[in-house]
């Protein structure tokens, strides 16, 4: 077991907050079941051929034994308990992990963030601090932060491995998820839920820093920070990648698409944006990279190759 | 659909351009050999209008070990894309997507399930001392449905475009917005296809395993193989309605702009959600329970024991299948829809392993005191324990909702998943194929071959697989055509693919062992080529005659094969020879594929006449067999006792 946890330094067995913290323990838990289990059915199965092979002077066959209540009983009443045993911490967890985590510094207020995934992009609005960020994302180390999730367009999920379980974004439609991050640090987020053609790139990353950054931040953002508009935003909701972004102001205040469906839809209409068959002779190449000028209100489209992947990767966690 | 002449033939891709010469090459080759040889007619008066339950059954199997090889060497290709980081070996995204769609929809859809028909159709009316199933024209039907349904989807990768939104193809992922193109039609037309004829095939193995069985066979008689086709068939009729209703739906939504699962006018996307899961987490017991069958006959043979537990196996499968239905809501823990149900569903999903667990060591205890021989179907029986445990093992450790939020979308969830379709069901195809193969085909497959594909798989499959769950640990997702070097997670993705090549080779050494057997194997002619214990080794040849059995034998236990041999009774041994009534073959069920086809092709490209043409097709055949008068044919006493000496004196001469 210890060689699993501290060995390979596996991402989501080395969890650096009390949501992950919770999952973990509960891996941990199941895996050394399920290693008791395997390991019986192996030795049984072993010691059955060893014992049973055919050979000269083969001893104690029986054919006609057809079953024995006492010993299916036994083998029915030991998976009982062992679903009893692992039922009982999850449901727990289940419903821990939907409460406000427990924070250790003063402010235990959640920070609340809402994700919306587009195609192929991660929009992040703080409504109280009035500010939005498009592929990065700055949270308060320590402190629970409450995610209101949904999406412009298809299904994506959101996931933060290091930090907890994943979640899904729809549209129409919002979810909630607590995280909360231990130690100051960047940690890799993505979209974890097959969107179609620009899902892999789908990155984003999530720094933890301490309170009074986040709040520094936050002011210089406020007096800094171009402000978004609708113009501005509805060239985000053409699927393509872009680069990382920070505004002033947020998209909720026109939409808030766990509430409207169609926005993304309708944003297309004023783009211009008509989806085309991947196989057809005018469709792009690859995705999309959008440049949007933030200063101009306008977009630029370039047809990108792999190569080119729009976010920077060397942040993403290192083993 | 505004489609470009250009576009038809899809264009661009060096493997595209290769399968499309292959197909070309491939198909000039059939017409070359079966014109030279004259063979169309046999091809059409003994396979494509029969009736024989075997010959359907081995059509199914020759259809889905083709598309077996499809999807694995879409599968080799997905390995080598993800064997290091950023590799340009399928070029970009778009590629990828379709290929694991692609995939994922033909090993579920024309591998998976139709292989385990084909295996039912061979084996399960001679296990029950039936003459044919019940309804002979149905079953043609359904094998030609699967067949040009498969067509219907496979043609997509050379016109038109693959559909490339997974198999579980989710909405609105799926809706016209975000998957344009006719790619996402043709997945709804083949499989829509292809199910009609599946559930078609539940109601026909259901109405022949209740009404069919010979004298003396009681319920609590019938072989485990049989029994799981009965609750497997149950499942299907359960099941399988719903994926129709679904796939016409979106079907719908695609082709006349409804909004069941748009994200315009009010759709419900997260309805297709549950939908699709509803029928398609039965649709794993479908394709998991036969496998539990196969190995229960192959365990119980070569320990030459009875099963161990019949009447507890029995319950557990009944028990599994129940369950089935009240678990869909674990392909979607992480949808939020609250701690109550994810914890419902999290404890209804775990009391699968209950019963599974049970079977497991009923298995295990079926080997004691036996005397077991290592054939080679039994070791892929043995193989499957403990593989088939780590894969049931993980599921538990999925099934625990508050952890899943982690493995969800991850290899951990690829790696679990293959754990139990390939330790379990595509074992139990080969498995399967290997045994009932002197049945099918009078000869045995070679051993020596047999067993260096068993091992090659065996181990290359858990190279392949193992590192997966460490993946997914580890963060990487599933779906993604490519990872950087900064993920770290090249070392275990490059063993990995090792493994998916060494299985590559084992397949093609098992086509091999086809070939070989078939020119250099001795001819098995005794009918019983392995002390077989149940009634399909009771027939008097190892090719059955058409009407199984000179005369219908009486049932006096479990294993009836077995018993008769230990009181020295020879079923074949018949005084009086009787007339026996058999079904006529017929061309409608293939007539009526063939414009299935052309109906769903107008479909697929909004080519209304097209599409008019095929349903008219559809209409024409079902008049016709419907004023078509057919009593079927008299095989006379007379020449069933000629067929039945000439075995007889060809068992001689092999003997003496
Ligand atoms: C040589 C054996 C096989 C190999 C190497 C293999 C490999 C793969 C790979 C690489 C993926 C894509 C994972 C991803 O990108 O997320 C995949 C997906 C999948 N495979 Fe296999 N596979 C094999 C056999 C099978 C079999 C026998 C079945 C079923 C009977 C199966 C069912 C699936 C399904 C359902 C998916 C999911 C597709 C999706 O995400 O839409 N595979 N497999
Ligand atoms: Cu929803
Ligand atoms: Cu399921």
């Amino acid at each position: 077991m210890m060689i699993i946890t501290s060995g390979c330094g596996m991402t989501v067995l080395d969890p650096e907050g009390t949501v992950g913290e919770q999952q973990r323990d509960l891996i941990i838990l199941s895996i050394t079941f399920m290693l008791i289990i395997v390991l019986v059915v192996l030795i049984l199965l072993t010691y059955f051929l060893v014992k049973y092979r055919e050979r000269d002077g083969h001893r104690g066959y029986d054919p006609n034994i057809d079953g024995s209540v006492k010993l299916e009983v036994i083998w029915t009443a030991i998976p009982i308990a062992i679903v009893t045993v692992l039922s009982i911490p999850t449901v727990y967890t289940i419903f821990n992990i939907e409460e406000v985590p427990e924070a250790s510094t003063e402010n235990e207020e959640p920070l609340v963030v809402h994700a919306t995934s587009s195609n192929w992009m991660w929009i992040f609005s703080y409504p109280e601090e009035d500010i939005e960020t498009i592929n990065y994302l700055n949270i308060p180390v320590d402190r629970p932060v409450l995610f209101k999730l949904t999406s412009a367009d298809s299904m994506a999920s959101f996931w933060v491995p290091q930090l907890g379980g994943q979640r899904y974004n729809m549209a129409g439609m919002e979810t909630e998820l607590y995280l909360q991050a231990g130690t100051e640090g960047t940690y890799y987020g993505r979209n974890a839920n097959y969107t179609g053609e620009g899902f892999a790139e789908m990155r984003f990353d999530v720094n933890a820093i301490e309170e009074s950054a986040f709040n520094e931040w936050v002011a210089d953002v406020q007096e800094d920070a171009p402000e978004l508009t609708q113009g501005i935003y509805d060239q985000f909701m053409v699927p393509g990648h872009v680069g990382e972004y920070t505004f002033s102001g947020t998209h909720l205040e026109w939409v808030d698409h766990a509430m409207d469906a169609e926005y993304a839809m309708e944003a297309w209409e004023r783009e211009g944006y008509e989806p085309t068959n991947p196989h057809a002779s005018d469709a792009p190449d690859g995705v999309p990279q959008l440049n949007i000028d933030v200063e101009a209100g306008s977009v630029e489209t370039e047809d990108t190759q792999n190569e080119e992947t729009p976010q920077e990767h060397d942040s993403h966690h290192h083993h | 659909m505004n489609l470009d002449w250009d576009e038809f033939i899809v264009t661009g891709e060096p493997f595209i351009h290769a399968g499309q010469i292959s197909i070309l090459l491939t198909s000039l080759g059939i017409i070359f050999v079966l014109t030279y040889f004259k063979k169309w007619k046999w091809l059409w008066n003994e396979w494509i209008t029969s009736v024989d339950h075997r010959k359907i059954g081995i059509m199914y199997i020759i259809a889905s070990m083709l598309m077996l090889i499809r999807a694995g060497v879409d599968a080799l290709m997905m390995r080598t894309q993800l064997a290091v980081p950023e590799m340009p070996f399928l070029g970009e995204a778009q590629h990828y997507n379709e290929i694991f769609t692609t995939h994922g929809t033909i090993m579920i859809i024309f591998v998976a399930t139709p292989f385990l028909i084909g295996l039912m159709n061979v084996a399960t009316p001679l296990q029950i001392g039936a003459r044919d199933v019940a309804f002979p024209f149905l079953n043609n039907l359904s094998f030609w449905t699967f067949f040009w349904g498969a067509m219907l989807f496979n043609i997509s990768f050379v016109i038109g475009g693959a559909p490339d939104a997974g198999w579980s193809a989710y909405m609105p992922l799926a809706s016209n917005d975000l998957s344009p193109g006719p790619g996402q039609n043709f997945y709804l037309l083949g499989l829509q296809i292809t199910g009609i004829g599946t559930l078609a095939t539940g109601i026909n193995f259901v109405v022949t395993i209740l009404k069919m069985r010979a004298k003396g066979m009681t319920l609590m008689r019938m072989p485990m193989f049989t029994w799981t086709t009965l609750i497997t068939s149950l499942i299907i009729i359960g099941a399988f309605p719903i994926l129709t209703v679904a796939l016409a739906m979106q079907t719908f939504d695609r082709l006349w702009d409804t909004a069941f699962f748009t994200l315009q006018d009010g759709g419900m996307p997260m309805m297709w959600v549950n939908l699709f899961w509803l029928w398609g987490h039965p649709e794993v017991y479908i394709v998991i329970l036969p496998a539990f069958g196969i190995f229960s006959e192959i365990i119980t043979t070569f320990a030459r024991k009875r099963l161990f537990g019949y009447t507890s196996m029995v319950f557990a499968i009944a028990a599994i299948s129940g369950l089935s239905f009240l678990v869909w809501v674990h392909h979607f823990f992480t949808m939020g829809a609250g701690p109550m149900v994810n914890s419902f569903f999290s404890i209804s999903t775990m009391a699968i392993a209950v019963p599974t667990g049970v079977k497991i060591f009923n298995w295990l205890a079926t080997l004691h005191r036996g005397r077991i021989r290592f054939s080679v179907p039994m070791v892929w029986a043995l193989g499957f324990i403990p593989n088939f445990t780590v894969g049931g093992v993980t599921g538990v450790m999925l099934a625990m909702a508050a952890a899943d939020y982690q493995y969800h979308n991850t290899y951990f969830l690829v790696s679990h998943f293959h754990y139990v379709l390939i330790a379990g069901t595509i074992f139990a195809c080969f498995a399967g194929t290997i045994y009932w193969w002197p049945k099918m085909f009078g000869v045995k497959l070679n051993a020596r071959l047999g067993y260096w594909m068993f091992w090659l798989f065996m181990i290359g499959f858990n190279i392949c697989f193992f590192p997966q769950y460490f993946l997914g640990l580890d963060g990487m997702p599933r779906r993604i055509y490519t990872y950087f070097p900064e993920d770290g997670w090249f070392s275990l993705n490059f063993i990995s693919t090792v493994g998916a090549f060494m299985m590559g080779i084992a397949f093609v050494i098992f086509v091999y062992n086809i070939y070989y057997s078939y020119r250099y194997q001795p001819r098995e002619m005794s009918g019983d080529a392995w002390d077989g214990r149940t009634l399909e080794w009771a027939t008097s040849s190892a090719v059955p005659p058409h009407y199984n059995f000179a005369k219908i034998p009486e049932v006096k236990g479990q294993d009836a094969f077995w018993q008769m041999k230990q009181e020295g009774i020879d079923p074949n041994d018949i005084e009086e020879y009787q007339d026996i009534h058999m079904p006529n073959n017929t061309g409608t069920p293939f007539v009526m594929c063939v414009f299935m086809f052309i109906g769903g092709f107008g479909l697929v490209f909004h080519w209304w006449p097209i599409a008019i043409v095929g349903a008219i097709g559809i209409f024409a055949c079902m008049i016709q067999r419907s004023f078509s008068r057919d009593d079927g044919h008299i095989v006379s006493a007379e020449e069933v006792r000629k067929e039945e000496e000439g075995i007889r004196e060809g068992q001689a001469h092999e003997n003496g």
